[in-house]
């Protein structure tokens, strides 16, 4: 019988919470990892139990785990316990937490600043990982997003990560910019029809599309319209928050915006808004429907200044014709009193027949719906603040 | 000492001890204590410059190495072993 396997990454440590397909009964596991900020986690396609998480803090700086056995074990993988401490070749372990730019002239271009809040020049400074995604087809290739932006690469298992420099290099570096909460890459796209094509995502930037492996890049943000930079049309400076898309539709694209809800129908080439009658298009996660591609969740947020949900109701509103069109679900949900957020990582689905969606609040609660968003009832509710879910449909 | 979140990374307890031939300064007790425990690389000094991370501090004998150069000598009572050389999580909140 096939289960559920949902990865929660909190504030101060890590959960899973385990159910069968009937997802009514839930076990809770953790805090993993406990007292450290988990930004992301998630289970390679390849082979489910293989788990890989980024553990950081302001104090210690970024740790990378890794585990075999759909998380019972943890290790970082560098550095298994037992083994000797230096490779066979003499060379020292300890290399999974390393993320070092890129500074070789087979970049191609200088890769030496970005923009700073107050539009100067900041050298790039590694902070942490924000978003770990593992490859379609490879357990031990994941790519990894980080603050200050750039994109990672381990083909490893984790052992040890290079950056793909294009992304950086490619030349609209300078005028990339720290959104409210850092320089982050956020978003990781494949498309499983062209194994070339990668899409990633940058608060303050914008998104870019790689068509070889993610050796050169472009910007792909025509259409978006930002009031907060100087000309809202620009080729960069868009605060993206989060892009959705349907594996089995890749070229068509969804974006939750600082502000506005947003789609493609060409891989990206060109964007048009499709809020619609959404009581406000300020938001971060935006998720898609495992089996109905038209079919869109996205959590709206009162504004940039006020973080939380408007008139105190959490609500999550479903589009069934691919935006514009928007319905409040709120079944399960509270209506009152409710001043919580959802952060761009923190919405994931199922792939069950009836596809089962879930979300994790600054509140700490963990809101699972096994009826497409119809009904919705907490797993938990008392966790530290989420910062990502990840579902696994497990066989 | 370690800090509790280096402990658990390492799977030790709070004292660590460790053997050092010639000198014993800031720089080769940390290369002692990375080249034993090498999950503890980056989480005290940065993995590329190798400069203490910002919110972490060094004290020994009462007394405050937190801005001393890396090839300071630390006291005859922590290379003898009688005192201990502390690695402190400045208290930033949270």
């Amino acid at each position: 019988m096939s289960g559920i396997r949902v990865l929660v990454g909190t504030r101060k440590g890590a959960f899973i919470l385990s159910s069968d397909a009937g997802r009514k009964k839930w076990q809770v596991d953790g805090p993993l990892f406990a007292g450290w900020e988990i930004y992301h986690m998630k289970g390679s396609p390849a082979d489910p139990d293989r788990l890989y998480a980024s553990q950081s803090n302001a104090w210690f700086g970024q740790i990378i785990q890794r585990s075999n056995d759909g998380g019972r074990t943890w290790e970082q993988p560098g550095t298994p316990p037992g083994e000797p401490v230096t490779t066979p070749a003499g060379m020292p372990k300890g290399e999974s937490n390393k993320f070092a730019y890129d500074t070789s002239s087979g970049s191609g271009k200088p890769l030496t600043t970005h923009q700073w809040y107050d539009g100067s020049q900041r050298e790039w400074e590694f902070k942490r990982v924000w978003h770990l995604e593992p490859s379609l087809t490879d357990a031990d290739t994941v790519y990894a997003g980080v603050e200050d932006a750039a994109l990672f690469r381990t083909v490893d298992g984790g052992q040890t990560w290079h950056e793909l420099a294009g992304l950086r290099g490619h030349g609209t570096g300078p005028k990339w910019q720290p959104g409210a909460g850092g320089m982050c890459l956020h978003t990781i796209l494949f498309d499983p029809d062209n194994p070339g094509r990668i899409y990633t995502a940058i608060s303050a930037a914008g998104v870019f599309r790689s068509d070889d492996a993610g050796k050169s890049w472009k910007p792909i943000n025509r259409g978006l319209k930002s009031a907060y930079v100087p000309d809202p049309q620009a080729e960069i400076g868009h605060c993206v928050h989060r892009i959705a898309m349907h594996l089995a539709r890749p070229d068509v694209l969804y974006m939750q915006k600082h502000w506005d809800v947003m789609r493609s129908d060409d891989a990206g080439e060109s964007w048009q808004e499709v809020s619609g009658n959404l009581p406000t298009d300020f938001g971060f996660v935006i998720e898609v429907h495992a089996h109905e591609p038209d079919t869109v969740y996205v959590v709206p947020i009162k504004s940039d200044y006020e973080h939380y949900t408007p008139e105190g109701k959490l609500r999550v509103y479903r589009s069934r014709t691919g935006g514009n069109e928007w319905e409040a679900l709120t079944n399960g949900l509270p209506q009152q009193d409710c001043y919580v957020n959802v952060l761009r990582d923190a919405m994931s689905v199922d792939s069950l027949d009836e596809c089962g969606v879930y979300f994790g609040t600054t509140g700490g609660q963990v809101y699972c719906s096994a009826d497409g968003g119809d009904h919705w009832v907490p797993i938990v509710r008392d966790l530290p603040s989420v910062v990502s879910i990840e579902v696994q449909t497990l066989p | 000492m370690l800090p509790h979140h280096l402990q658990t990374l390492a799977r030790v307890g709070a004292e660590v001890e460790l053997e050092i031939e010639g000198p014993v300064s800031l720089r080769s007790v940390l290369d002692a204590l990375e080249a034993r425990f090498p999950m503890l690389r980056g989480t005290i000094r940065d993995h590329v410059t190798q400069q203490r991370r910002p919110l972490l501090r060094f004290f020994a004998c009462a007394e405050d190495f937190s801005q001393a150069p890396p090839d300071t000598l630390l006291p005859e009572a922590v290379r003898s072993g009688a005192e201990v050389f502390i690695i402190l999580g400045a208290i930033a909140g949270g």
